[in-house]
């Protein structure tokens, strides 16, 4: 029933009014304190990432394009799906110069900023080395995309540690498996001589053990020719390989260091297609200054290269022509080796936050939980395909023994006069028999020195 | 014995390489008695001006270099106006820690202005090894270092004229024994600043170039002055020609050491090793093989 109220209107009397008012000045009052409640907790959590970067000092232009691919990833999930089952993701940059000591502080900087670090990719092998008794203490996931401490693929020692989808010691078996494939098969390795440039580093120096466990195995020779810090003159190292004229020159290279040793290797006509990179030894960056004379360099690879990805699309939409992206002058680079690294680091690790929420069905996880989804981490090709990579790589399991993932390794070839580089192989699969024992007897040591009794795996 | 000819050869080319930025810190310390730390920043700035300037305006090389040294003779009145003209006659330590934060000013304007990224230099240096030396006689030498050789013995020959017999060059050396006595007889320090760094930047653009061109011109190029350090030692900090022979000495040892001891002990020693041989010369010339020898009477 209406009656007319004061000003002649239709309507409830004037005090029924005023009690309606009140009414809903309090329901108005408390709607606005559970939004505030609720968004307010919304905004508090964040699933807090940080990025270690390093865009200054002499690696800057190996970490500038790594660090754009970390970030822009990220940068995309917020602005396109809003974050990981709909939780934003912030990122907190800190620059370490490749620097270990600053890698180290950057850490402890960073670990507790918001809601706590959900995991730490600090992309060297020095501060990895560093940071894995840090991370054990405080239960932080460590991940080492294809670098670091390759013996940490034994989850029952290093329960903190990740380095999916492959270790050094992968590539070094994949690396000489390719030498036999190209010399008419393993038996004919025997007496070859194959050389190992590296830089004189906890880096450089990952893959020794197992390349000399292969030249008594193949019986090669195995020449090791280390490179001080930075790498920019190598004068000695390559007059050493032109009097020993190895079959094959190995190397593993960060830097300056790439770009000298290729040019290098070009000057005293070391033929190209037998001269082999690691991973970080295979960028734009690492052959361009070569000019021509790089044609045909190789290097090992677990990804492709190029923007023809779905994904690429996304992330010039929503992040570069959407204002986001941290470094707004790399858009005509997007694509290259080491941008298409940052990515897929990003991306997997993503896909094992995403997995730790899922298990503990939570919008927010902590790091022993994303830990959890690190372990259980499962991306099948088929699952890179709905994310925008099809055939980009290879499909990744994570189990709670293997922290390695499959540690397939293909082989990437440059074309100087494209000015591209395309992968030439299929993914070769790692020798297991011979990096296995190696994995347990390093880790095994590791156990001891520390004091870890090793856990039991299902 | 081909071998042990090639291996001396590159060194002593390598060498040249390290005097080409061991010269810069000779022309600042003989002229004005300060350790300039910022000279192998100075060469990376000077390599990432020229390759910035060729490729934003499109500037052919001659252009580029022109452009750069004017850049460079623009950063010398600046670094007197801003720095120098406020520390005369303080300690040299004083005048060296100021270098040093403008070391890392001269990186982060590099980075701000063009850029981290691996930049291509090309100037029409040649490259490769030269190759008749390499069908005809199995010799490897590289063409780039060859035109370093060449540049280092102008760049020497007319630094060393313009030092001896120019009216400019005696004022130079006048202000670098003693500021003030050079000031009371009517020697413009700042002018006399401002043309010395602008012949070091110019010296750091040599440098750049010859090492940009072998790597591209990136940020570990500031490291470069490492290698100038042991030149320097030995070489004296005083003395062009020490610069050059020094250089030589250090790349031919090293070079020696790397290939007939470094599989004996491990490899990888050449840095540490040109650092010990410029001790050992220390240890008998403090003042380096042509370094002014200071005596002080009482």
């Amino acid at each position: 029933m209406h009656v007319r109220g004061k000003e002649g209107g239709i309507g409830p009397p004037d005090n029924i009014k005023e009690d309606i008012k009140d009414m809903k000045l309090k329901q108005l009052a408390l709607g606005l304190i559970a939004a505030v409640a609720i968004t307010g907790s919304a905004s508090a959590y964040e699933l807090t990432v940080p990025t270690m970067d390093y865009r200054t000092g002499p690696y800057a232009p190996n970490g500038i394009p790594f660090a754009n691919g970390f970030s822009d990833y990220f940068t995309l999930l917020n602005e396109r799906d809003g974050g990981i089952n709909g939780v934003r993701i912030k990122l907190v940059p800190c620059e370490t110069g490749y620097n270990t000591k600053k890698g180290v502080e950057c850490y402890e900087k960073t670990k507790k900023v918001g809601s706590g670090a959900l995991f730490y990719s600090p992309l060297s092998t020095g501060m990895t080395y560093q940071l894995i008794p840090k991370v054990t203490a405080d239960g932080i996931p460590l991940y080492t995309m294809g670098y670091g401490r390759t013996s940490a693929a034994n989850g029952k020692v290093f329960k903190w540690v990740f380095n999916v989808p492959l270790t050094y010691w992968d590539g070094a078996t994949v690396a000489v498996k390719y030498a036999g494939e190209k010399s008419g098969g393993m038996d004919k390795l025997k007496g070859k001589k194959i050389a190992l440039v590296y830089h004189n580093s906890a880096y450089g120096k990952e893959p020794i053990r197992t390349l000399q466990v292969l030249s008594k195995k193949f019986g090669f020779d195995l020449k090791l020719l280390p490179v001080d810090h930075p790498g920019q003159e190598q004068k000695a190292t390559w007059l050493q390989i032109r009097r020993d004229k190895p079959d094959w020159v190995f190397m593993w290279g960060w830097g300056v260091m790439n770009q000298v040793a290729i040019k290098e290797a070009a000057s005293i006509r070391f033929p190209m297609d037998h001269f082999v990179g690691v991973w970080w030894s295979g960028s734009e960056n690492d052959v361009l200054p070569a000019g021509i004379k790089a044609d045909g360099y190789k290097s090992l690879a677990f990804h492709a290269p190029g923007a023809d990805f779905p994904l690429h699309k996304d992330i010039l939409k929503y992040v570069y022509d959407g204002g986001k992206a941290v470094d707004p002058g790399f858009k005509a680079r997007v694509g290259e080796v080491l941008y298409n690294r940052g990515l897929i680091n990003a991306l997997w690790a993503s896909e094992a936050i995403r997995t730790g929420m899922n298990i503990h069905k939570t919008k927010e996880p902590t790091a022993a939980m994303v830990r959890d989804g690190f372990e259980a981490l499962d991306v099948s090709e088929d699952r890179l395909k709905e994310l925008g990579l099809p055939g980009f790589t290879f499909g990744v399991k994570v189990t709670c023994a293997n922290h390695k993932g499959p540690g397939k390794v293909a082989i990437q070839s440059w074309d100087a006069k494209a000015k591209k580089w395309s992968i030439v192989t299929k993914f070769y699969q790692p020798m297991d028999d011979v990096t296995g024992p190696l994995i347990a007897e390093d880790s095994a040591k590791y156990a001891k020195e520390n004091n870890i009794t090793p856990r039991t795996c299902k | 014995m081909m071998f042990f000819l090639e291996v001396t050869i590159s060194g002593l080319m390598a060498g040249v390489m390290y005097s080409l930025v061991a010269l810069g810190f000779v022309l600042i310390f003989k002229a004005s008695g300060v350790f300039n730390f910022a000279q192998g920043v100075m060469a990376l700035f000077a390599g990432l001006t020229l390759v910035g300037l060729m490729e934003k305006f499109g500037l052919p090389p001659w252009a580029g270099i022109m452009a750069t040294i004017a850049v460079m003779i623009l950063l010398a009145w600046l670094i007197e106006f801003l720095i120098l003209r406020r520390l005369v006659n303080q300690e040299h330590i004083i005048l060296f820690m100021a270098t040093i934060g403008l070391a890392y000013v001269l990186e982060g304007l590099g980075d701000v202005m063009w850029g981290s990224d691996v930049k291509l230099l090309d100037i029409g240096l040649p490259q490769g090894a030269v190759d008749w030396l390499l069908d005809d006689y199995n010799l490897y030498v590289e063409k780039l270092e060859v035109a370093a050789a060449v540049t280092a013995v102008i760049m020497v020959i007319v630094l060393a004229i313009f030092f001896q017999k120019t009216r400019i060059g005696r004022a130079l050396r006048a202000v670098a024994d003693d500021h003030q006595a050079a000031l009371s007889v009517g020697i413009s320090l700042r002018t006399i600043w401002v043309i010395v760094w602008s012949v070091s930047g110019i010296v750091a653009l040599v440098a750049g170039i010859m090492w940009g061109s072998k790597s591209g011109v990136q940020f570990s190029l500031s490291l470069i002055a490492l290698k100038a350090l042991p030149v320097l030692m030995l070489g004296g900090f005083t003395s062009i020609p020490g610069a050059i022979i020094g250089g030589l000495i250090i790349g031919m040892g090293e070079k020696w050491a790397e290939i007939y001891m470094g599989p004996i002990i491990g490899g990888a020693i050449e840095n540490w090793f040109a650092y010990m041989l410029a001790l050992v010369f220390l240890l008998f010339r403090p003042q380096g093989l042509f370094g002014e020898k200071i005596i002080e009477r009482i």
